[in-house]
């Protein structure tokens, strides 16, 4: 297990040194002079050098590169002072350590994915059961049926709708907005339920619909009929035995569904104008704001690659043969 | 109960120690394709401590109705109808609460392959102690002490370190082993064995086969062993059931089945079948055709289309008219005894020296 | 005998071929198990095929039989160079196509056809099965008189098909029927051997005789040499001249019919045989011996030293550790009968007055069952 988990982060690293590579020398393929850009019109040639200079934009690409890099593990210095590590370098734009914005935003990002997870793990998981489990009846039919028209929604277009019956004619609800989760909790709940539910209902159609078939797939199995002839209670048997088969399934969609949940916490954000990482990436971009990019695709990719060493790990613990092997 | 308004379904003795007696069962499935007669007017018991050996291809509703036996069919595609008594309690109408504290306790079952019948996800040993606790009311210690002892028992080598073994991690004849202890956990006075030695290897199937005789030795267990394969039954079995296409075709001591069958199924079965003593010199007599759709299974008798004696029997009766099987040992086929006992000396016998 | 040698030949028991078709010499396939951190490396093999001798004769039918991971598909699929082997020799007609190229093969290909155990998986469902059936030949650019619908015809005929049912699919066809569709393909280059992988295991029994007297038919009227890989001791015994045991990736026995079934001395022979239910068609007890063995075949990553088999087998001493026996006629052995065993048991499978009994489970059962009957 120790082992593994070794093998499995040390080929994060690399990965991460890849995409990071990869985004580094794409942006410099743009024939852009990024000093001449936040020096803004009317720069004299002095100002630009110092800029460029300040920016180290006056180095060869690889070694910028590679103080970029050094510098996640290291720290680096600016002008501006000491970058501790893991420094992502400084905005082009602000001039504020890239670190310090991604680590500024990303509490609202976090609870928007957390939050959604839960929700539609909760939600679609739980009514692929329930429509598994009445299979057949009335309560299958009209869950399977909402799942199917639900999942052809997009949270562009869910959003507004939603936003439209619940804040602009009734006003039963406020304007999505961002409130600490540690000052006050109840407020950072009502502020987000929106987005989550928005955010959630695009995928808990989808999880409503595959946890429904794995779990009747998983009724069929040999080993669930094996359960029925010992005499085991029809309840347990559809909990213990064709539950815990079609884990498996679910975990590895999950796995592949964690880069869709994070495009579509962005745009989420976008959609009720919170402002989140998926804001500063996208706001970055426009701008060319090099080491912002840099940093939000390393970072999202940090955490895309930590969750799937989790599913990983989750794996093991559903299957023995996993486990062993 | 139910009135045999039908004719053409078969009465058969209830003796005085039949065990479980079924009596006119039919299955029927609603499929995509139609209505599937898995089983059609099916009446069989089964003696207390004895084997029943039920022998067919696949597609003749020997599965099938030992499923139903235990109520593990699909009840919304599924209908059932007839009895099927267990002590004089009919498993049919049985309610699904009450069946539960039946399976696995009074009647239990083994499966053809032990990595599909075994769950992936648990302990072997957690496995066998499951039925135990729920039927016995032991408690966890109680019921693993119980494992180990059936793990012993059925020639699992250290047995208390195996015991927290996943099933994967057992060969094959292992895990077939771990399923007979799992099924004998709670003494039950009826096993079902469904293909039980198929999957596995002929020196494997041997060491099972040998070792669910002797267990059934010390268990005082009936068993319904169900195979395609006519020399286990004939190892196995006290009495025989043929069936071909949801019917039985022949029943009978299965001494008195092998060595003077009645029914040309069961003559083409027997010839069809290649056998270590048997003569090399002359090719072996298959049965034509295939087996036939229980979609729409043939009108009369069901082995007509396939038989090659039906011009013996006058008229076109193989077609029209389904013949019973009568009580006791007897054979479902319009051919006289006269006519059966001529052909078998004839035709048949001479074919399996 | 040897003036017969243009015509199929039919031989007797006695075996012992005319002229040898193809000629095994040191079979091996080691599937290598790639493991280890941080970088991947060999860590083991699977010896699923170790140091094989066979051969068969022209319009010969050997048989090859074994359990579950004795090697003998894996040894079919290196003949027909399905796969790689990892040594050893395999000369066709006096040819060595061991590690014979794709062009190099191309003419030995359409003499060497394969069926396939699984008639369901072996077929393209999206194929007519006219085009199934066809397209050997058009791979092979062979052109028979008359044309290549023409041949599939007779051939759909010769397999006991309706020729008519050329543009049918193969899931319009039962079981037994794909059967003969997989043994017309296999017959459209009228090849001079056919490897048949356990062909009728997947049919019910009254099926299984239509396909084995297909095959027999094909045998004999075409001299076509078959090598037949089954684990069915009794189906193998009908259609073979000679049988090769294998047990672990060796051959331990090998003879005519007769030796193998009536008088074989290796012990796993033995206890194959043994194991084998037949149907028992009178009250008397049959005169068979009684072996029963304990466990399942060990692993093929790392067999037994020595003797392979002596892990389960009630003969073992220290030197069948240490030695492996030779596959060598030993004495009593009529000609070609070879046998790899330092103990071997004695030619016959009567009943003995002890019966072989090394299950633990089995003796302690049986032992309270005497206390209790006496």
């Amino acid at each position: 297990m120790l082992q593994f988990l070794i093998r499995r982060l040390t080929g994060a690293v690399v990965i991460m040194f890849l995409i990071g590579a990869f985004t580094f020398f794409l942006f410099y393929t743009v024939p852009q002079d990024f000093a001449a850009l936040s020096c803004g019109k009317n720069c004299s040639p002095e100002n630009l050098a110092v800029i460029r200079e300040n920016l180290g934009l006056d180095k060869p690409i690889t070694t910028q590169f590679w103080e970029f890099m050094s510098g996640i593990v290291a720290g680096r210095d600016f002008p501006q002072g000491h970058c501790s590590a893991p420094c992502l370098g400084v905005s082009f734009e602000s001039g504020e350590f890239v670190w310090d914005s991604i680590i500024d935003r990303f509490p609202l990002t976090l609870s928007l994915t957390v939050g959604g997870l839960v929700i539609f793990l909760i939600l679609g998981l739980g009514s692929g059961l329930l429509a598994a489990w009445k299979r057949g009846t009335v309560v299958d039919k009209i869950v399977s049926g909402t799942s199917i028209v639900l999942s052809s929604f997009q949270i562009y277009l869910l959003g507004p709708i939603v936003l439209g019956l619940l804040v602009y004619s009734t006003g039963i609800m406020e304007f999505p907005k961002e409130h600490s989760f540690t000052e006050e909790p109840g407020a950072w709940f009502l502020g987000l339920l929106i987005p989550w539910v928005v955010m959630a209902t695009i995928f808990t159609a989808q999880y409503t619909r595959m946890s429904r078939s794995t779990m009747i797939e998983q009724l069929q199995e040999e080993h669930v009929r094996t359960a029925r002839a010992k005499g085991m209670r029809q309840r347990y048997v559809f909990f213990r035995y064709a539950w815990r088969g079609s884990l498996i399934p679910i975990v590895t969609i999950l796995g592949m569904d964690l880069s869709a949940l994070l495009s579509g916490a962005v745009v989420t954000e976008f959609t009720f104008d919170l402002a989140g990482i998926g804001r500063l990436a996208v706001d970055s971009s426009l701008t060319k704001d090099l080491p912002v990019t840099m940093g939000v695709m390393l970072f999202g990719a940090f955490f895309i690659l930590l969750l799937n060493i989790l599913v990983d790990l989750a794996y093991a613990y559903i299957d023995p043969r996993v486990r062993l092997s | 109960m139910t009135t045999l308004t039908k004719t053409e379904g078969e009465k058969a003795p209830t003796g005085p120690d039949s065990f479980l007696s079924v009596r006119d069962l039919r299955v029927r499935f609603s499929t995509e394709d139609g209505i599937v007669k898995a089983v059609d007017g099916l009446s069989f018991d089964v003696e207390r401590g004895k084997t029943l050996g039920i022998v067919g291809e696949s597609g003749s509703g020997k599965s099938v109705t030992n499923l139903t036996v235990l109520g593990l069919h699909n009840p919304k595609t599924t209908t059932v109808e007839g009895e099927i008594l267990l002590e004089g309690q009919d498993l049919v109408t049985t309610p699904e609460k009450e069946l539960e504290k039946l399976r696995g306790n009074k009647v239990a079952m083994i499966f053809q392959d032990p990595l599909t019948a075994l769950s992936p996800y648990y302990t072997v040993g957690r496995q066998i102690a499951e039925p135990y606790m729920k039927h016995t009311g032991a408690s966890k210690k109680e019921a693993r002490d119980r494992a180990i002892e059936m793990l012993t028992k059925v020639g699992i080598p250290q047995p208390k370190t195996r015991v927290d073994d996943y099933p994967h991690q057992f060969s094959g004849g292992m895990r077939q082993r771990a399923m007979i202890a799992m099924a004998l956990v709670c003494d039950p006075d009826l096993l079902i064995a469904d293909e039980p030695t198929t999957a596995l290897d002929v020196t494997v199937q041997a060491q099972i086969l040998d070792l669910l005789k002797d267990l059934q030795q010390e268990f005082g267990s009936a068993i319904i062993f169900i195979t395609h394969d006519l020399g286990v039954i004939s190892d196995m079995a006290d009495d025989l059931l043929v069936m071909y296409s949801g019917r039985a075709v022949e029943r009978g001591g299965v001494r008195e089945v092998l060595r003077e069958p009645r029914h040309p199924y069961t003559w083409g079965l027997l010839s069809s079948m290649p056998r270590l003593g048997g003569s090399t010199s002359q090719p072996l007599m298959p049965i034509p055709g295939s087996p036939p759709s229980l979609l729409n299974p043939p009108s009369g008798c069901p082995f007509h289309p396939r038989c090659t004696f039906k011009d013996q029997v006058s008229g076109d009766r193989c077609s029209t008219e389904r013949p019973p099987l009568g009580e006791g040992r007897a054979a479902a086929c319009h051919l006289t005894a006269e006519q059966k006992q001529t052909i078998f000396i004839d035709k048949i016998q001479p074919r399996l020296r | 005998m040897s003036d017969n040698l243009t015509l199929p030949a039919q031989q007797g028991s006695t075996g012992a071929s005319t002229e040898a078709l193809l000629k095994v010499e040191g079979l091996t396939k080691h599937f290598p198990i790639y493991g280890g951190f941080p970088i991947k490396r060999k860590v083991g093999a699977v010896q699923a095929v170790d140091n094989v001798d066979l051969t068969v004769g022209v319009g010969e039918s050997v048989g090859l039989v074994g359990e579950s991971g004795c090697g003998k598909s894996t040894t079919g699929r290196l003949i027909t160079r399905l796969l790689e082997p990892t040594g050893g020799k395999i000369e066709y007609a006096g040819q060595d196509i061991t590690h014979a190229k794709r062009k190099q093969l191309a003419p030995v290909r359409s003499e060497i056809q394969m069926i396939f155990q699984d008639p369901y998986s072996s077929l393209n469902p999206r194929q007519t099965v006219g085009t199934i059936i066809k397209s050997p030949m058009e791979v092979n650019g062979i052109n028979p008189a008359g044309g290549r619908e023409k041949r599939v015809r007779e051939l759909l005929e010769l397999v006991g098909l309706n020729p008519e049912h050329y543009n049918r699919f193969p899931h319009e066809f039962s079981g037994g029927q794909r059967q003969r569709i997989g043994v017309a393909r296999a017959l459209a280059l009228n090849p001079k051997l056919i490897v048949a992988d356990e062909p009728v295991s997947a049919l019910d029994v009254s099926i299984q005789a239509q396909v084995v007297n297909l095959l027999q038919k094909v045998q004999e009227e075409m001299g076509i040499a078959f090598l037949f890989i089954a684990h069915d001791l009794a189906v193998v015994r009908h259609f073979s001249q000679r049988v090769a045991v294998m047990y672990l990736g060796k051959v331990v026995e090998v003879g005519d019919r007769d030796s193998i079934y009536n008088r074989p001395r290796h012990p796993y022979t033995h206890a194959l045989l043994s194991a084998v239910p037949e149907v028992a068609m009178d009250d008397e007890p049959q005169d068979r011996e009684r072996i029963r063995l304990y466990g399942d075949v060990p692993s093929p990553i790392s067999p037994p030293s020595g003797c392979r088999f002596r892990t389960r087998c009630w003969k073992a001493q220290d030197k069948c550790a240490t030695e492996e026996p030779p596959l060598v006629q030993i004495g009593g052995n009529t000609e070609g009968h070879l046998t790899a065993c330092h103990f071997p048991e004695e030619p016959t499978v009567g009943a003995r007055s002890e019966a072989v009994v090394m299950d633990p489970a089995l003796k302690a059962l049986e032992k309270d069952g005497d206390v209790s009957k006496g």
